[in-house]
């Protein structure tokens, strides 16, 4: 609950959730995405909700990621978008 | 011209979402009326009432247990679902098989018709998609993955004290066999930990939660009421509600666990269970 | 008014209607599968930061108890609200599973299609509905 360091992590969640989805490649987007979920984890953290953050070190940046390469792996990695 | 509508839209909800901001309670307000109602009641009678220090666990497993329960069950029907989805039994073999040998690294191909060396120490099947072997990673999951179950039963059981529970105890035990997937290969992931017991554990997850429930009310309490359960256990009532989190959590993270792999294994192989990440 | 202060004293709440923009304008704009269900991760994820903020408390601890049975009093001041953590935390493990639902459902349409690109999807969906159609016509 240190003001200065929450606003530098919420500015580095909302990057890497605009360079996760501007990205055009899916596979650099997936691993954006992961990042994107361990500064939400460290935000949460900070913001003393250590039981969020424990989950969604696990689920979020850690499952999630794995699903989201699995499935383009089975998929295409390129997108025009 | 879509792109530039929907900005513009954003932009009008954006603005109503901060205009409504100014509603807000302030930053760490202690006399938000979030944390005024029922919360200190919870904080208050946590250690009274069910003997665990932790409240977010007290919370999840007792006082709003049927949510957790229906949680839970939303998790298995997700499992199932992409069981139903993706899952194909046909038995079509595949026309080229690969083999390496395990000595010196060569790799085989071998068309339709062609002998399989099946059962032979020297070869080992590799899959057609993925096929880079790195022996240093397969060597450092293998050391790891021991720890790494540890720490998840740790997660479980320790949930009472510290951060930690069934549910993240139960996906760390499912990324934990993620990583023996990934690391050798999809075939001895599902040799080891079956689609059948995947399927088995993520039911039997939800029906201890629910039978746990049941036995409270054989006892005569309300369901899901762990304190009828003080004379099973011996204990006074506020330490049977801190054994029957624990059954329940143990539960959650069987069920968890259990459909963290069952969706990993059928997503990387497209329903096919042959060949994957 | 001391403008500055009122945006420090909020700020989270900016993170969070920026965080909902992007998720939602992803999920509204993007042609690719994969895109929009990675907005939809990103809006569930604003709406659970907005739900911990609210739990928030200047001068708390963390909500797990020290021991002290019978030692000293606890006061519900001195910790953070546990609540929203509870009902967040089990929103995120179904957001897990509601994505693993989704990424089954692409695969699927990937399976059918060849592509995970809308327009496109759209053009073989309007071509197999009516076979006899010609490329020319698609737009019409």
């Amino acid at each position: 609950m240190i003001w200065p360091i929450d606003i530098i992590i919420i500015s580095f969640v909302v990057i890497c959730g605009i360079a996760a989805i501007s990205v055009k490649d899916l596979l650099s987007s997936a691993i954006l995405f992961g990042a994107y979920s361990f500064m939400m984890c460290l935000l949460w953290a900070v913001m003393g909700a250590v039981d969020v953050a424990f989950t969604e070190a696990t689920v979020g940046a850690g499952v999630s990621t794995v699903f989201f390469v699995a499935a383009i792996f089975r998929t295409s990695r390129r997108t025009r978008d | 011209m879509k792109k530039f509508a929907v900005i513009l839209g954003l932009m009008i909800w954006g603005g109503l979402l901060i205009y409504i901001a100014d509603d807000f309670p302030g930053w760490g307000d202690p006399q938000a009326p979030a944390s005024v109602n029922l919360s200190p009641y919870y904080i208050e009678q946590s250690i009274p009432d069910t003997d665990v220090p932790n409240v977010v666990t007290s919370i999840l497993a007792d006082y709003r247990g049927f949510d957790t329960m229906f949680e839970t069950a939303v998790i298995f029907t997700a499992g199932l679902a992409c069981l139903f989805l993706l899952r194909s039994y046909s038995t079509k073999e595949p026309d080229v098989y690969l083999y390496r040998h395990t000595a010196t690294g060569v790799i085989l191909r071998i068309e339709k018709g062609g002998t399989i060396p099946v059962g032979s120490a020297d070869f080992e099947r590799i899959d057609a998609t993925w096929v880079p072997h790195d022996l240093i990673i397969k060597t450092t999951c293998r050391l790891i993955l021991p720890f790494v179950f540890i720490f998840a039963l740790y997660v479980i059981a320790h949930g009472h004290h510290s951060p930690g529970g069934g549910f993240q105890g139960g996906v760390i035990l499912g990324a934990a066999t993620i990583i023996f997937a990934i690391s050798y290969n999809l075939r001895t992931a599902t040799r080891n930990i079956t689609e059948r017991f995947a399927a088995f554990f993520s039911a039997a997850g939800v029906l201890l939660y629910a039978s746990t429930g049941v036995l409270c009310m054989f006892f005569g309490g309300n369901f899901l009421d762990y304190g009828a359960l003080a004379p099973l256990f011996g204990t006074t009532i506020a330490g049977a509600r801190s054994l029957g989190i624990l059954i329940v959590e143990i539960g959650v993270g069987m069920s968890v666990m259990a459909v963290m792999s069952s969706i990993y294994y059928n997503i990387s192989s497209n329903g096919r269970l042959n060949e994957g990440l | 008014m001391d403008v500055l202060g009122y945006i420090i004293s909020k700020y989270n709440y900016w993170g969070f209607v920026l965080l909902m923009m992007v998720g939602m304008y992803a999920m509204i704009v993007k042609n690719n599968l994969m895109k929009k269900i990675l907005g939809m991760n990103i809006l569930q994820t604003a709406i659970i930061l907005f739900f911990v903020s609210t739990s928030a408390k200047t001068k708390a601890t963390l909500p797990i108890l020290e021991h002290g049975h019978g030692d000293h009093a606890i006061h519900a001041v001195d910790y953070i609200n546990p609540l929203p953590h509870v009902l967040m935390l089990t929103a995120i493990v179904v957001s897990v599973a509601t994505l693993g639902v989704a990424l089954a459902l692409a695969l699927k349409v990937y399976k059918e299609y060849g592509t995970l690109e809308e327009d496109e999807i759209f053009e073989a969906q309007k071509k197999k509905l009516n076979p006899e159609m010609q490329e020319g016509e698609v737009n019409s």
